[in-house]
């Protein structure tokens, strides 16, 4: 048991003196290095400005959550009322709704979407032609840089029942019309469409990009063994971006609560709020509609917290796995 | 790689290659889709199932849409948004980029950490508007602009890009005179071009299709920017107001008219779109190599 008696020894005095004087080298090389780059520093004068006022102020706006905010009052004057708005939320049936929602749309971003771009990459990577490969890639990219505004927006023209391309074709092939618009069942398979024909494409980038790096000569040797195109994808090219396709899925697992606002708000209507609503839509609804700013607040407040949490705790896992996470 | 001449591989390149095509026709098909049906009467669209070729062309949705100068003014603030967000994002994300790019100085590991964290935690949607409202921000085309002045991860990445700098460059460009201001301008901007192009499209894309801050910060229509037109038109004008209905009193257009909407708002994405496709993706890797 020597252990102990080391960081005994080590606590003692001097050290603790040599702490000190420490502290003092450090404050006199810091006003050195700020006399000697004071350019460097002035140029980190306005994004330090942006960051405090625009991230940070928030952050200390935070503090309504626990207080009645009144516009007129003013932060700072209006009365506390601790958490109240937090007990509210969670005894309220809003939550479970919210919560079971935004627990939906993330399943299916992770049993639905996350496999396809691997597939995807898979797939392009045995194209032999560069310009066929090339073609591909062109066109899935495209639908990444539409903002959701026009991918919702298309959604809707084709499948209105006005006049939309899908009813039609519907209607001639002997089925009934489908207001998929308006539909608390077609939601989901909407919602997740589209996130897979927005980001699908966009998605294989990292992981032809780890594909690239897989040794040739593994595939060489497998074909000796006779191993056929398949049998190559499952052996060798997945086990090989194996820590890519894990580090990604431990990223989107941190990424829990982070749905995407604006597409949802822009799906959201009075037939589909029940299965669709969910946190960010439910501060905005909350907040700025209905202007009750201290319980939306409370409400982001708390998302923001777990978030923080999957996150931290995301990447701690993506640590382990040897990988040297992100943050 | 050796080629596979057996039957199964070469049963499973056709398959390959013909479900890769489907795939990418299916990606833009809805997009042909709308382009034709803009092109086309109202009429046509209702009576004929048709994907891509109408039988009947007709210019009138486009017509209607310029008839008025709602779409113009509207494709007007996009643009001037996008131009000047982007010149002024640009602006601030490399001045900090620069600074801290330079490992020799203090406490840049303690800013960084600052930046970073307002990554994973920020306050929220209430408190960020009361904070635009208080900065006098409210109805003006600054509020789409200022408040996302910085995007914290742009400006990692082109941190990393300028740390890349030779120093040597740095330096003798010091013992020539030239104060860090000098430095950046003559020695490291130009020499970063790529990397300022990937960055600024970064921006770019963003600016033009910014949505949610103007439907949060933005109430009079003649400052809103195309996105924002666009959803009025084709979803809100459908009777599927989210909100409840403000709108409804208005004669909901045309479906011609909403495809015709959405190929102009689109356009200016798709002129880019050779140079977004260069830089973007090798921009989406270096956001993937962290430093």
């Amino acid at each position: 048991m020597s252990g102990p008696n080391l960081n005994y020894n080590q606590n003692t005095e001097p050290v603790f003196l040599s702490k000190q004087e420490k502290r003092q080298v450090k404050k006199q090389e810091m006003i050195k290095s700020i006399k000697k780059n004071k350019l460097l520093y002035l140029m980190l004068v306005p994004g330090l400005i942006y960051f405090f006022i625009y991230k940070y102020i928030p952050m200390y706006g935070l503090i309504i959550a626990f207080k009645d905010y009144k516009p007129y009052l003013g932060i700072l004057a209006s009365d506390w009322v601790g958490l109240e708005h937090f007990i509210r939320l969670f005894q309220g049936t809003d939550f479970w709704i919210i919560f079971r929602n935004t627990l939906t749309l993330f399943g299916l971003q992770l049993v639905v979407f996350f496999p396809i771009p691997i597939i995807l990459s898979l797939m392009l990577n045995e194209i032999r032609s560069n310009w066929y490969k090339r073609s591909v890639q062109t066109l899935i990219y495209i639908p990444h840089f539409m903002s959701w505004v026009v991918i919702v927006s298309i959604s809707y023209v084709v499948l209105t029942l006005d006049g939309g391309i899908v009813n039609g074709l519907l209607e001639m092939m002997g089925f009934g019309p489908i207001n998929f618009l308006m539909s608390s069942e077609w939601f989901h398979p909407m919602y997740i469409i589209q996130v897979i024909w927005r980001e699908a494409g966009w998605g294989t980038i990292i992981f032809l990009a780890a594909i690239s790096a897989v040794n040739i000569e593994l595939y060489e040797a497998a074909r000796m063994d006779g191993a056929g195109r398949l049998r190559q994808m499952w052996h060798i090219t997945l086990p090989s971006i194996r820590s890519v396709i894990v580090v990604l899925l431990i990223l989107k697992i941190g990424d829990v609560l982070e749905l995407g606002f604006e597409h949802v708000y822009l799906l959201l209507n009075g037939s589909n709020r029940e299965v669709g609503e969910i946190f960010d839509t439910y501060v905005y609804t909350a907040g700025l509609k209905q202007g009750q700013f201290s319980y939306a607040t409370a409400v982001g407040f708390f998302k923001g917290i777990v978030g923080l949490i999957l996150v931290m705790l995301a990447n701690r896992l993506a640590k382990k796995f040897g990988e040297e996470g992100v943050y | 790689m050796l080629e596979d001449r057996s039957v199964s591989g070469r049963l499973f390149n056709v398959f390959n290659i013909t479900l890769l095509g489907i795939i990418a026709l299916l990606t833009i098909l809805p997009f042909l889709h709308v382009v034709a049906a803009s092109f086309t009467t109202s009429a046509e669209l209702a009576a004929r199932r048709f994907v891509l070729i109408p039988t009947v062309w007709s210019l009138d949705a486009y017509r209607y849409i310029f008839s008025t100068d709602t779409i113009m003014k509207a494709m007007g603030v996009s643009i001037f948004v996008t131009v000047a967000g982007t010149l002024w994002s640009m602006f601030m994300t490399t001045l900090m980029a620069y600074g801290l790019s330079r490992r020799d100085l203090l406490g840049r590991g303690k800013i960084q950490f600052l930046i970073i964290f307002t990554m994973l935690f920020n306050g929220g949607m209430i408190p960020t508007f009361l904070i635009v409202q208080q900065t006098g921000l409210m109805n003006s085309l600054a509020a789409l602009i200022i408040p996302v002045s910085i995007n914290a991860f742009n400006m990692i990445i082109l941190r990393s890009f300028f740390q890349n700098v030779p120093t040597s460059l740095e330096e003798s460009a010091k013992i020539d005179g030239c104060n860090d201001f000098g430095i950046l301008f003559r020695i490291v901007l130009p020499i970063s071009k790529p990397a300022l192009a990937t960055i600024s499209l970064f921006y770019a894309v963003t600016y033009w299709n910014t949505y949610m801050h103007a439907i949060l910060y933005i109430s009079d229509s003649a400052k809103w920017p195309v996105q924002v037109l666009l959803r009025q038109i084709v979803v809100l004008a459908s009777g599927l107001n989210y909100d409840g209905g403000e709108y409804t009193n208005i004669p909901p257009p045309e479906q011609t008219v909403k495809m015709a909407t959405i190929v102009v708002a689109t356009i200016p994405i798709l002129i880019v779109y050779p140079f977004l496709q260069k830089y973007f993706a090798k921009g989406a890797l270096l956001g993937s190599v962290k430093g």
